[in-house]
């Protein structure tokens, strides 16, 4: 009250109230996805310079940077650190956090104290994980495959282990807010058909964290158990079963995946309909694909273990269920191509981001049918085709879309656009860098070279590839850098947005930028379908380019 | 500033200011209750997994082991969370009346049936304790002394103790090992599963203290109690879950015991 306003400037959710307490004890959505967002940005730097250390011991086929056991606490720490603390919070806590509420139409989430207990019990589990680092940190790898992680390592296995089943906790919360939210929170006229793609699939990704991630916590607490009391409940050599871990493990593992590439399938169903200027293709399917990969997901989880031990029966099965899950995610490629037909397409950062998606996700995605035929997978199991298969999956495919996402809500949670010529060349830098990083570990792991090796003398012809994906991963680096760098710089120089400066549908575009503390004046009333593009005006700068 | 909507909601202290009336909120909160307690089935159902997977592979030892367990207080702690679970729903009932005194009375009557079955485990953990059954500890013994399996009648014959060829010496120290080996998993998913149980039901002691006190301050009248009601839901579960603990770990095979 006792600011001296300046008459013009909108009340807004960032400028309503200052002060750090105005940002710790906040139970406003949109705060907390910030919170979030500067957590796991700081959690996603940690995880990269593991990542570089690895990549710079492998430039030369010698181990000469690190020692042995080093290197093996590098990769299971770069792996625990991007998959538990960035990858499954980095979308959903942050973008549908701060945009399922807007987009449906309501005030806030279901529950938004249990929104900001997520991110404290989140800055717990990764405050232990950060100790468990700095007192020497773990070298399970990042699946604490047992009898090594139960009876053999002498590394911070219950640290670890127990920051995890902490930061789990945020994961279910959220999810339990985000279905709950859904089911009960949608504006009038909001239906089930008219929800924006980005809320099914959030859906879907809610309802895995929900029902895959207690199963990871209570394993993680028997690991811990068998450490500290000794039980023997996976020790082979005293009638336990280590298999039943790795079942245990994957079954949330697994589906852990597409809590991953979920939501980044939710953001490029948002980006590619508006810079098509087109009504997304078969908007049934794409929402069905969703929880098509959320209930199949669950039943594919042993194609981990297709040389574990398994009979040949559940192996062809799960082979065959893994077949399956390819069809509702090819769904989704064939539409958002389809979307693009004859759409008025511009070339927008946040529509590079989408279709590098597509392209690397169809890879991602390809290699993973490779690997789900048990020939093949017996012949590259635990080689580098695996790595490279997943990285196209969770940093081609999770990580571009949370970046084109970033970059496509930027101006509506801070007001400001980014430099546009600056985020093209970062989304150009990012894809030419992922390819030169992750494409020669394919033809690595086809010639053999298996992962988690540190020295790699007896093979030095393996060398130029390494030393291209080295190369490729410092050109990566420069790619995630430059949009924190510009971005950071837009908060105050970037031009000011406007409440729509992609002329973009849905509800969260028809609130100012930034958004007032509840979202929206009054309650909207929605009357129409999501993606009603042929009724919006094409963007301003669009135009001027024509 | 003041918007209309909030000047609407000043009357109403129980209405959140991010719903648009009480039932919404009151579905929002029930359906999350509901969810959350899907997790938790998730949550246990890894670990009966485990548990089905060994029996199956072990069930001669599962079912010697089993008949360890104090039938009789397990069965009359049984009793015991089955009433606690009957005062929480005439708790639920009074309210929806909207008798106070009745409420806060039968919460009480909850928290002791819901005490005493902690304590009576503790009991039974530690007459497990004495008895050598503790998997963690080195005394851990199921072949001789106060815990010897073949102390309950059947048991014997049951783990194959009684054949011809454990007349061997030899023969007859494998198999030993090996029951030790193997009832050690059974006791290591009894402790685990029961100890998961118990500090559930700790959890719900905490909360239904809160609870009654809510009661007892009258916060709960007929139109809104939805915490007692969510509060409710989760015992229940809690209950539930021991329901199907009782059988899968006391009643393995009793015939002949």
């Amino acid at each position: 009250m006792a600011t001296v306003a300046v008459p013009v400037e909108r009340k807004n959710y960032l400028n309503a109230e200052y002060g750090i307490r105005s940002w710790l004890f906040t139970t406003d959505h949109k705060r907390i996805a910030l919170l979030y967002l500067v957590s796991i940005t700081a959690m996603f730097f940690v995880g990269g310079f593991f990542a570089l250390l690895i990549r710079l011991e492998l430039l030369t086929p010698a181990g000469d940077l690190l020692l042995a056991d080093t290197y093996n606490k590098m990769f299971s720490m770069h792996g625990q650190v991007m998959v538990f603390f960035f990858l499954i919070p980095s979308i959903p806590a942050v973008l549908g956090n701060f945009l399922i509420p807007m987009m449906i139409g309501a005030k806030d989430l279901a529950f938004p104290r249990i929104n900001l207990l997520s991110w404290y019990i989140y800055i717990a589990g990764a405050g232990l994980y950060l100790w468990c680092i700095f007192s020497g940190g773990v070298d399970t790898g990042w699946t604490f495959y047992v009898p090594f992680s139960s009876l053999f390592s002498n590394t911070h296995v219950i640290e670890a282990g127990l920051a995890i089943f902490i930061a789990g906790f945020s994961s279910i919360l959220t999810g339990l807010n985000f279905v709950v939210t859904v089911h009960r929170m949608r504006a009038p006229g909001m239906t089930w058909g008219r929800l924006p793609l980005f809320v099914w699939s959030h859906y879907a990704t809610s309802i895995i964290m929900l029902l895959g991630t207690p199963v990871i916590a209570i394993t993680l607490v028997l690991v811990v158990l068998e450490r500290t009391l000794n039980l023997g409940i996976f020790d082979p050599s005293r009638g336990g079963d280590p298999v039943l871990f790795q079942h245990l493990f994957w079954f949330y593992s697994h589906p852990a995946v597409y809590i991953m590439i979920l939501p980044s399938m939710a953001v490029v169903s948002e980006i590619i309909p508006c810079f098509s200027r087109k009504r997304v293709f078969g908007y049934t399917f794409v929402a069905m694909s969703s929880i098509g990969i959320a209930v199949i997901g669950f039943l594919v989880w042993a194609h981990h273990m297709f040389v574990a031990g398994i009979s040949l029966y559940s192996a062809l099965v799960f082979s065959f269920l893994t077949f399956l899950v390819a069809v509702p995610s090819a769904i989704k490629v064939f539409n958002w191509t389809a979307t693009m037909y004859k759409g008025s397409l511009s070339f927008s950062t946040p529509m590079l981001y989408a279709i590098g998606f597509i392209g690397l996700f169809t890879i991602g995605g390809l290699t993973g049918v490779f690997l789900a035929t048990l020939g093949v997978d017996v012949h590259v199991h635990d080689t580098y085709f695996v790595i490279a298969h997943f990285h196209y999956v969770m940093v081609g495919g999770a990580v571009l879309g949370f970046l084109g996402g970033m970059h496509f809500w930027w101006p509506k949670i801070t007001g400001r656009l980014y430099p546009e010529g600056w985020g093209r060349l970062a989304a150009v830098i990012v894809f030419i860098g992922f390819n030169l990083t992750f494409f020669p570990q394919f033809i690595l792991g086809y010639l053999g070279m298996p992962r988690r090796y540190w020295d790699y003398s007896h093979m030095p012809e393996w060398q130029g590839l390494n030393v291209l994906s080295t190369a490729g991963a410092s050109i990566l680096a420069v790619g995630y850098l430059l949009p924190m760098v510009y971005m950071l710089w837009s908060l105050r120089y970037g031009k000011i947005a406007g409440d729509n400066p992609w002329q973009a549908t849905g509800l969260e575009w028809k609130t100012p930028s930034p958004p007032p503390t509840f979202n929206f004046d009054e309650t909207p009333i929605v009357t129409e379908e999501a993606y009603e593009y042929e009724k919006m005006p094409l963007p301003e700068e669009v135009s001027l380019e024509r | 500033m003041e918007t209309p909507l909030a000047v609407e909601h000043e009357a109403r202290p129980e209405l959140r200011h991010h719903f648009a009336d009480e039932e919404q909120q009151r579905n929002a909160a029930s359906l999350g209750m509901w969810w959350f307690l899907g997790t938790e089935i998730m949550f246990f159902g890894g670990m009966f997994c485990g548990y089905l997977v060994y029996r199956r592979m072990y069930f001669a030892e599962f079912a010697a082991a089993s008949r360890t367990l104090d039938l009789k207080i397990g069965a009359f702690n049984t009793v015991v969370l089955l009433c606690s679970s009957l005062t929480v729903a005439m708790a639920v009932r009074s309210a929806q009346l909207g008798k106070r005194k009745m409420q806060v009375r039968m919460l009480l009557l909850t928290l002791v049936f819901g005490l005493s079955f902690i304590g009576i485990k503790g009991f039974e953990w530690h007459k497990k304790y004495v008895e050598h059954h503790i998997p963690t500890f080195n005394h851990y013994n199921v072949i001789s002394g106060d815990g010897a399996l073949t102390k309950e009648p059947g048991n014997a014959a049951l783990l194959g103790l009684n054949d011809e060829r454990m007349k061997d010496p030899v023969k007859l120290q494998q198999r030993q090992d090996e029951i030790q080996r193997r009832t050690k998993i059974f006791y290591s998913l009894y402790f685990a599963l029961t100890g998961m149980h118990a500090i559930h039901m700790i959890v719900g002691v905490g909360i239904f203290i809160v609870i009654t006190w809510m009661a007892h301050k009258g916060r709960f009248t007929p139109e809104y109690h939805t915490p007692l009601e969510i509060a409710g839901l989760y015992w229940h579960f809690v209950d539930i879950v021991w329901i199907y603990l009782f059988p899968l770990l006391y009643l393995i095979d009793r015939r002949g015991a």
